[in-house]
């Protein structure tokens, strides 16, 4: 199972990012966890500069703005 | 149809762009002829009030569509090679001067959203950018942005969309370097204070993209700017076209004209601060002042005011500025933009 986090203060984008995740994951058959973070001091802790970021297992996959349908498969095949 | 475009750009990326581009030039020069012709269809005179309104509309719409959408690609393209992170690695331990003027021009191409400008703010103090550079650079990024210059420069001539920023970028690079001066470390929340010069932490590096990737997110970004800003676009030149057609009210002359009294300039830049749209939603605003005879000094600096300052902003800001930084923010960079409109109006 994968974690997934989606770092943002609540712009549209995070929201969009949130269900397109949801959305490839449940087309896909994949079970994740997904958590929205909005704390500001735990986004900045992860050197992330621009939102909405993706974090995947612990990882920075993808910052500044919505991550395109391509790369979350990728996140959630690989 | 979009598929094969779509897979052009994918396979030929050079091939696309030299066609695109070509066809681009040929549409754009052929607007004036083909706006006559369409008002010719309607049963008006082209010499009547209505007739002129409607010429007005339909050569300027797409005129700054083609313009925006042209413009909003070629950043599109240019925000793959200019990330954040980069920007803030080339400002790191930058003396103030030099700091600030490449803060303020970097902050042009740099991709930049309101809604991130704390994380961005904390992530430039924490690599040790110099706080008044940090902040020409976060006054420059949404005040001299591509979409203002697009749309100026489309609607009023290059003339003013180069003075435009010309003095946005002095207002960045002066209001920082005013803060730097003043030293208001000390008036960061403590918790970022603490952050300060504490080395940058990781961040994720753009893999390496090739043309198609880059093209492709050329066409995103004109997705998002431009599906965002017609129906203001369309709003604004309809209006401008009601003006154009008809004769003006000149009831803004005395206010905001050229021999309006000399407060004027600063009420204008009092009322944008707490007003907060994007550059395309304050233009149709500015095409109905001109219109109706106000100053282009006062206008610009309305302008300058509603984009750089705003309520929500420093309501975020607010999470990591005392309130006298804040303050002293808002003071100089509204004396600053004052100061710009005052000097276009001597000019003009």
């Amino acid at each position: 199972m994968k974690h997934i986090k989606v770092l943002g203060t609540g712009c549209a984008n995070c929201k969009n990012t949130m269900s397109m995740i949801e959305d490839v994951a449940a087309t896909k058959g994949v079970a994740i966890e997904l958590e929205k973070v909005e704390d500001l001091q735990a986004i900045i802790g992860y050197g992330v500069m621009s939102t909405p970021a993706v974090v995947v297992d612990g990882e920075v996959v993808h910052a500044g703005g919505m991550p395109g349908r391509d790369s979350i498969e990728q996140w959630l095949m690989g | 149809m979009r598929q094969n475009i779509l897979k052009l750009s994918r396979n030929n990326p050079y091939l696309f762009l030299g066609v695109a581009a070509l066809l681009w030039f040929v549409l754009y020069q052929q607007l004036l002829p083909l706006s006559q012709a369409l008002v010719s269809i309607f049963p008006v005179d082209p010499a009547s009030h209505l007739g002129g309104a409607l010429q007005f509309f339909f050569y300027d719409t797409p005129k700054v569509l083609m313009l925006l959408t042209g413009i909003v690609f070629v950043m599109g393209i240019i925000h793959t090679y200019v990330s954040p992170e980069r920007t803030r690695a080339i400002l790191a331990g930058r003396k103030l001067g030099v700091g600030n003027t490449m803060a303020a021009t970097l902050g042009i191409f740099t991709p930049f959203c309101s809604c991130s400008a704390v994380p961005l703010f904390i992530g430039f103090l924490q690599a040790g950018v110099p706080l008044g550079i940090t902040f020409s650079f976060l006054i420059a990024a949404p005040m001299v942005n591509e979409v203002a210059l697009a749309l100026l420069f489309a609607m009023f001539g290059w003339k003013i969309a180069a003075l435009y920023l010309f003095l946005g970028l002095t207002v960045a690079i002066v209001a920082g370097l005013v803060i730097g001066k003043l030293g208001m470390e000390k008036h960061l929340e403590a918790w970022v204070r603490a952050m300060q010069n504490t080395g940058a932490a990781s961040a994720v590096t753009n893999q390496h993209m090739g043309w198609a990737e880059r093209m492709d997110e050329g066409f995103r970004h004109v997705s998002e700017i431009v599906g965002k800003v017609w129906p203001y676009i369309i709003g604004g030149i309809a209006l401008g076209a009601a003006i154009h057609g008809y004769v003006p009210e000149e009831f803004m002359v005395s206010i905001m004209g050229k021999d309006a009294p000399w407060w004027s300039v600063p009420a204008a830049v009092v009322l944008g601060i707490p007003m907060y749209t994007n550059a395309a939603g304050v233009i149709p605003i500015i095409e109905a002042l001109i219109g109706k005879g106000a100053a282009l000094g006062t206008v610009l600096a309305f302008m300058m005011s509603v984009i750089a300052l705003s309520a929500p902003e420093m309501i975020i800001l607010r999470k990591v500025l005392k309130p006298v930084l804040i303050a002293s923010f808002i003071g100089i960079v509204a004396v600053g933009i004052t100061l710009v409109g005052f000097v276009f109006n001597a000019l003009l």
